[in-house]
């Protein structure tokens, strides 16, 4: 039955959540914005909080059949993760993406990751790096090798864009090792630092979520352990194997949908204290058209805000009921990037003088959602996703 | 427990409506929009479905059944993507009857509620007015308290149905506090004007009612402030619902048509110029439903839902017609002709922001 009242158990986890992101996150929100790759030595308390990198027990096929099938709605682990997400993203989402242990890498080595290689790698910090100069979006296209030399394998090639590249224990890397297979050819390694030939060329300098160390990385013949590849080695004819990697952004996106809402939500109740603090009360009742302009747009930027929620908790929801969420998941980012870039745009422009000075954080908001429209696939290739979908065509049909 | 998945009951409805309006709205919508009216046996059909007498208890001749905001919300979307003027006219005497069972006292349920339930007779809701800067929140029309009565003075418009209506609920301000009184047609003062022309809706006859110092015995007064307050979340979220409605007909138009449609030798969805525009119709159509299922959830959980239904139609008003205009812009030329439903579409669509009041939940 459709029921869309937030359940009590989330209210309970985001106002604990909260409290964390007011408390520890807001006040070196602007320090760590300044202070551009410096490590946040206060995140060591969140150590192996499991936030992006929870850990995938892997259930017995006997556990996992009882576990699914009665029918009804489950407390599923996809919801209440988007929902702590959006509040610490509302305390800031540079810095979420700073907390130890919890890197993309993890989700990845917990997804697939067999039980000795968790045993080596489970406790690592692990960074992901899939992005390269010539490959972004089309990440089919990746150029860095993998050959396979006796018991090691030897990688070349070049990564960018990796998210915590400096702070990482390990890097996720993902390489082809068989060009002629294409997509099917693509597998991912674990590279950890210090590996000789494994090199971090140098740190970006970027818009917003600037407490994120974003670098670049070289494998010039950097050799690793056969043990280090993740999956099987095997190279399958047809797509299969990629496609199962491009699905974990179904579980994903809507979590980079979930950071976008918590930085839109950080300017939207900024921009709610400022109206009232100034006496005028929100009382949800007149007329749009006949209230004063920064409340209409301050309604509409909340409107938007419930669409960005509502669409992210169902792409997350319909996972957690393990339902096919292509298309949602899409639909999510795509709405939620977009939004929460307009949105933090909209809140500075209202805020005229104060939504210009760095003396105040909605200048950050605005620099830091960007990026939500643009990683974990940009809103361009999210919308081709949608229409795919909703108009059932291949990819060669819609290009 | 949150769950984003109809129940068997709302699939089994929603399957029912869209088969109905597949099978006779959908086809002839276009003959009811030139001739400005829906056949009899249309209306009908809805009717028999037995949906405005659920919630009216037995006792009163319904079927004693608790009201569900959501339900609603799922027949009003299902309703509005055939046509929209169909979903408010037979939907219509629901706009009377919800108000009528949440705040009616005994002897207005016992007066009114038979004659609604068996069907024999019609009742709208007349909130609209025509000046500019018109705000629900603050209607112009107004009542004055006298010895036994109410003095009603004002003209309401875009009152669905009143040629045939019997009952008509009247939103009106009483000493400064927003109120909704029942007025019976025949009751001295009041009259209903000519049918009124529109951009859309063209289905749905709407009229100009006037209150000429019209006189109404005391106990006509259904409910002040609170009541009309909450009658007018439930009616921002039935116009939300309308909303999605008639966006989703035509983004569902707009894609079929684009992959039918070929320019330069091949189907203008593969290009990404039109496809895009189509996967943010798609997400904006599910957003507002979204919303619109939040703000009817928070009404069915017995919470009050002014901030969520307030939202849920601003969203929609905007929304319905960035859709509708979509709807358009991708037929191009064909868009514009009144052949193609699109056109239809974007003349309803407008109606969200416009207007209040057309349909409740």
């Amino acid at each position: 039955m459709i029921n869309l009242e937030t359940p009590e158990y989330i209210k309970n986890l985001t106002s604990g959540i909260n409290n964390l992101a007011k408390s520890v996150l807001r006040p070196i929100s602007r320090k760590y914005d300044e202070e551009e790759h410096a490590y946040p030595k206060e995140l060591d308390m969140f150590r192996g909080m499991q936030i992006l990198g929870r850990p995938k027990k892997k259930k017995k096929d006997d556990e996992a059949k009882q576990d699914s099938g009665n029918g009804k709605p489950k407390k599923g682990i996809n919801l209440s993760t988007v929902a702590v997400i959006e509040e610490m993203c509302w305390g800031d989402a540079g810095l979420l993406l700073s907390i130890p242990n919890a890197g993309l890498g993890n989700a990845a080595i917990a997804a697939v990751a067999t039980d000795e290689q968790m045993e080596r790698f489970g406790k690592m910090w692990a960074a992901m790096a899939i992005t390269e100069p010539g490959a972004g979006s089309d990440s089919g296209s990746i150029t860095t090798t993998a050959v396979l030399d006796g018991d090691e394998w030897v990688l070349n090639g070049e990564k960018i864009f990796v998210t915590c590249a400096e702070r990482s224990d390990c890097v996720v890397v993902w390489a082809t090792v068989d060009k002629k297979a294409g997509k099917a050819g693509i597998k991912s390694f674990v590279v950890e630092k210090g590996r000789p030939g494994f090199k971090l060329e140098h740190l970006e300098h970027k818009l917003g979520i600037r407490a994120s160390d974003t670098g670049t990385f070289v494998l010039d013949n950097c050799r690793i352990p056969r043990d280090n590849i993740l999956g099987s080695p095997e190279v399958k004819t047809g797509t299969e194997g990629f496609k199962g990697v491009m699905k974990t952004f179904d579980n994903t996106r809507p979590l980079v949908a979930s950071m976008a809402t918590g930085i839109a939500r950080a300017a939207v109740d900024y921009m709610r204290d400022k109206i009232e603090e100034s006496g005028t009360k929100l009382d949800y009742s007149k007329n749009p058209n006949n209230i004063s302009s920064i409340e209409k747009e301050f309604y509409l930027m909340e409107a938007h805000l419930e669409a960005m929620r509502l669409l992210t908790w169902r792409a997350a929801w319909m996972a957690d009921n393990e339902q096919f969420n292509n298309t949602e998941a899409s639909m999510s980012k795509a709405k939620a990037g977009r939004y929460a870039t307009l949105i933090t745009q909209k809140a500075c422009e209202l805020l005229g003088p104060l939504g210009f000075t760095r003396e105040e954080l909605p200048e950050k908001w605005m620099r830091d959602s960007k990026i939500m429209d643009i990683f974990e696939g940009t809103g361009q290739i999210q919308h081709l996703i949608v229409a795919r979908n909703v108009l059932e065509m291949s990819s060669k049909e819609l290009k | 427990m949150i769950s984003f998945m109809p129940s068997e009951e709302q699939s089994v409805m929603k399957e029912t409506l869209a088969k109905l309006i597949q099978n006779t709205i959908r086809d002839n919508a276009h003959d009811m929009d030139e001739k400005h009216a829906i056949p009899q046996e249309f209306i009908a059909k809805f009717r028999e479905l037995g949906i405005a007498q659920s919630p009216i208890p037995e006792e009163f001749g319904g079927f004693g059944l608790p009201a569900s905001p959501v339900m609603s919300a799922i027949i009003l979307e299902e309703l509005a993507a055939g046509d929209m003027g169909y979903a408010v006219a037979s939907t219509l005497p629901s706009l009377f009857i919800h108000p009528l069972l949440e705040f009616g006292n005994e002897t207005q349920k016992a007066n009114y509620l038979p004659p609604l339930a068996s069907g024999e007779c019609e009742a709208t809701l007349a909130i609209n007015e025509m000046h500019f800067k018109f705000d629900a929140a603050c209607p112009k029309t107004h009542a004055e308290k006298k010895p036994g009565k109410y003095i009603i003075s004002g003209e309401k418009c875009y009152v669905p149905m009143a040629d045939s209506a019997k009952y008509f609920l009247v939103a009106a301000q009483c000493d400064g506090e927003n109120c909704l009184f029942i007025v019976e047609k025949d009751m001295p003062g009041f009259a209903i004007g000519e049918c009124e022309k529109n951009l859309g809706l063209n289905t749905l006859p709407t009229f100009k009612v006037h209150f000429d110092a019209c006189e109404i015995p005391e106990g006509q007064r259904l409910c002040g402030a609170e009541g009309y307050d909450r009658t007018l979340q439930k009616t921002r979220i039935a116009m939300a619902a309308l909303g999605t409605g008639v966006s989703r007909a035509s983004f569902e138009y707009a894609r079929n048509y684009a992959k039918d449609r070929v320019q330069f030798g091949e189907p203008i969805a593969s290009r990404q110029a039109v496809a895009f525009m189509i996967a943010e119709m798609a997400y904006e159509v599910d957003a507002m439903r979204l919303m619109t299922w939040k703000a009817a959830s928070a009404l069915e959980n017995g919470r009050d839902a002014k901030r969520e239904s307030y939202l849920a139609k601003l969203y929609a008003g905007d929304m319905t017609m960035k859709i509708t205009d979509y709807g358009v812009q991708i037929l191009g030329g064909h868009g514009y002709i009144r052949e193609h439903p699109v056109e239809r579409y974007y003349r309803n669509g407008r109606s969200i922001a416009c207007l209040e009041g057309l349909a409740i939940v």
